[in-house]
């Protein structure tokens, strides 16, 4: 994710405090008090403390923490489920806490639309009227929201299945039509509450690639809770830790892996399987030398004792990747008298994008002595990977 | 005792509180005696005017569209027999106070219920006083009926709504308030206004329950229509009334019967009816 995206939502100083007399917690809170203190001193709860943080335009941004780390308050705050104690939530120009009753329910309506943990369908509504309801309660005439519900559930692949009732399907079919009912309302964020908990791990897994690719194919702007570090580091196109209503961390799956902001997040993150989240770009090197597709073969033979190569990459003028080719080839060429080294190009070579995971990378070495190029969508040569580097990535479980 | 605590004269407040109600609101008292007549004699007479046998059979075959076979051949049987002993006409009677006593009933219920599902500040009011109206023995409010209403069949339609009214009022406030909490988060969180989610989300999700409310009221309402006979309503209970002050066990006896058929008819069938709901 690049900065020069737009800003969705702008969340600043972002507090909550459960209790009477909100105004003392913070106070006590501003003198320094932690959590468990203010407890102890007003039995309030500090639900959230100063929260700050941007919601970009577009991304699927995750906000991970254990069980009472606030996660679902935050959430609820965002469209005042739960009313926030103080501070800004700014979406569309609009400061959501300070709306009246009208404005927020239209606010409510056009920017937000939320899918739950345990479902929360309508038990006595069809699947397709679950699906129409956020267009039904706007007033949206019959037909206009009939055919948008059809979409959406078509596009969460439960065609066929509009005039069932909720209890006859399955917990993953279930989570699809609260899907399809927010995505039928067409708002511009989408609010998913441990949208995937619930869900059995298989489904779970394919519940969660569908949803990348869905998100990435609509460009909404979704933000998702989870207490599953492995689920927000697979979806994540950004992650917020919370630890006890603070954000302690944000920053991409990467970053929060392999630059934990402190032991907390450290702890956290021991336990996961690195090879799903490490990327090709992390581990790969530059390439010290590539040769020119018009390149003579006495050229290329130089170029490889300078830097002690036994192969080299065939590039051309923009840099795309060519092919590789072997010293021994084109010694062969140069003896043959030959003035170009086209001919030998092999194009049988290992390769992979920057954005795989050493997951994908690994198998590439088996039984083979060539690195693994990395290249971009056009072709071009952005480095290598070596064996050595992905085990030595590989070996860092656990540490950091 | 030394102590010589006058007794408190709470009676004579009520007494003085009821007749300065009869005198005020005389006019009021009177409309309501007069429009709750002519209901109480369309319906009766409406369900007179249909032959014994057509009222059996509509009933029966009622019965055996929403509660099967088995209630069915009850019908048949139980309304054969109410027909056989002579018993017809005040059975119809019966119906008939059950009938407009429940529907007033349900009119005032439903809103209170709602109104104190949605306030807890209403609820808090309304409970006791729920509590006072079921637990005050029925016998009590055909007192003051008669002043309002004179004797006959409104006083006792008028005991019988108070005595009936509480169940309904309070499965339709449990009703509500049993939605679950996500599903209210659902509507709530996609901008539904108070009365979207109250007719989309909650009244649908609390029918069985507030049919129960129903069910609840309507037997109520038959046992206290029977009661009702000793201030001069019609019906089922004036046969019983009359067989005790004749000393007449077996006539005493089959008017009995034919309100426990009547009671069990009406019974299974608003169950099925409510049940039938819920599956769908």
């Amino acid at each position: 994710m690049t900065d020069t995206q737009q800003t969705k939502i702008q969340v600043r100083n972002l507090s909550k405090v459960f209790g009477d007399d909100p105004k003392k917690a913070l106070k006590l809170r501003d003198e320094g008090l932690n959590r468990a203190q203010i407890l102890e001193k007003t039995g309030q709860t500090l639900g959230l403390s100063n929260i700050n943080f941007d919601v970009r335009e577009g991304e699927l941004l995750v906000i991970m923490g254990l069980s009472g780390s606030g996660k679902s308050t935050l959430i609820r705050c965002l469209n005042r489920l739960i009313e926030p104690t103080e501070g800004d939530i700014i979406i569309g120009g609009e400061n959501i806490p300070q709306l009246n009753d009208k404005a927020l329910l239209h606010c409510r309506r056009r920017h937000f639309s939320m899918v739950f943990q345990n479902f929360a369908l309508f038990p006595h509504r069809t699947v397709q009227m679950n699906a129409e309801y956020g267009l039904e309660i706007r007033g949206i005439a019959k037909g206009e929201r009939a055919e948008k519900a059809k979409n959406s559930l078509k596009q969460v692949g439960l065609e066929g299945w509009e005039h069932a009732y909720p209890s006859q399907l399955s917990g993953g079919m279930q989570q699809r039509v609260g899907l399809a009912r927010a995505l039928a309302n067409d708002s511009s964020v989408l609010l998913m509450d441990e949208a995937f908990s619930a869900l059995d791990p298989l489904i779970r897994r394919d519940m969660q690639q569908e949803l990348i690719e869905l998100q990435h194919r609509m460009k909404k702007t979704t933000i998702f809770i989870t207490h599953d570090l492995d689920e927000a580091l697979n979806i994540g196109d950004r992650i917020i830790l919370l630890r006890d209503g603070e954000i302690v961390q944000i920053g991409t799956p990467e970053e929060v892996l392999t630059r934990p902001a402190d032991d907390y997040v450290a702890r956290f993150t021991e336990g996961v399987d690195r090879s799903r989240v490490v990327t090709a770009r992390r581990v790969m090197r530059p390439v010290r030398a590539t040769a020119r597709h018009d390149d003579g073969p006495r050229t290329v033979l130089r170029k490889m004792s300078e830097n002690s190569l036994d192969s080299i990459y065939v590039v051309d003028r923009e840099r795309k990747l060519l092919g590789i080719v072997e010293a021994d080839s084109v010694d062969e060429a140069a003896k043959a008298g030959k003035d170009s080294i086209q001919e030998i190009v092999s194009t049988d070579f290992p390769h992979i994008g920057p954005d795989e995971s050493l997951a994908t990378l690994y198998p590439m070495f088996q039984g083979k002595s060539f690195p693994v190029a990395v290249i971009d969508d056009e072709q071009r040569l952005l480095g290598v990977v070596v064996k050595g580097a992905v085990l030595e990535q590989l070996a860092q479980t656990g540490e950091h | 005792m030394d102590f010589d605590i006058p007794r408190i004269p709470l009676g004579d407040w009520i007494e003085s509180g009821l007749d300065f109600l009869t005198t005020e609101f005389s006019g009021v008292t009177r409309a309501i005696s007069r429009g709750t007549q002519t209901g109480i004699n369309l319906l009766n007479d409406g369900l007179m005017w249909v032959p014994e046998w057509a009222l059996i059979a509509l009933v029966t075959l009622l019965c055996w569209r929403v509660g099967g076979r088995r209630l069915a051949i009850g019908a048949l049987l139980g309304l054969a027999l109410i027909w056989n002993l002579g018993l017809w006409n005040p059975m119809i009677q019966t119906l008939t106070l059950v009938v407009i006593a429940t529907l007033i009933a349900i009119v005032i219920a439903l809103p209170l219920g709602i109104l104190a599902a949605i306030s807890d500040r209403f609820y808090r009011v309304i409970m006791p006083i729920l509590d006072f109206m079921q637990t005050m023995p029925a016998f009590v409010y055909l007192i003051p009926a008669i002043p309002f209403f004179g004797i006959g069949s409104v006083s006792g339609i008028f005991a019988t709504v108070i005595f009936s009214m509480p169940p309904a009022i309070r499965f339709t406030t449990l009703g509500i308030r049993q939605v679950p909490k996500d599903l209210i988060e659902a509507a709530d969180a996609y901008g539904s206004t108070r009365s979207q989610k109250l007719i989309k989300v909650q009244l649908p999700l609390s029918l069985p329950t507030l049919m129960g409310g129903i069910n609840q009221t309507i037997m109520l309402a038959l046992s206290m229509v029977v009661i009702a006979a000793m201030i001069g309503a019609n019906g089922l209970g004036s046969e019983v009334w009359r067989a005790i002050q004749r000393l007449r066990p077996g006539e005493g006896f089959e008017a009995g019967i034919a309100v426990v058929i009547m009671a069990m008819l009406l019974d299974r069938l608003t169950q099925s009816l409510s049940g039938g709901k819920k599956k769908q």
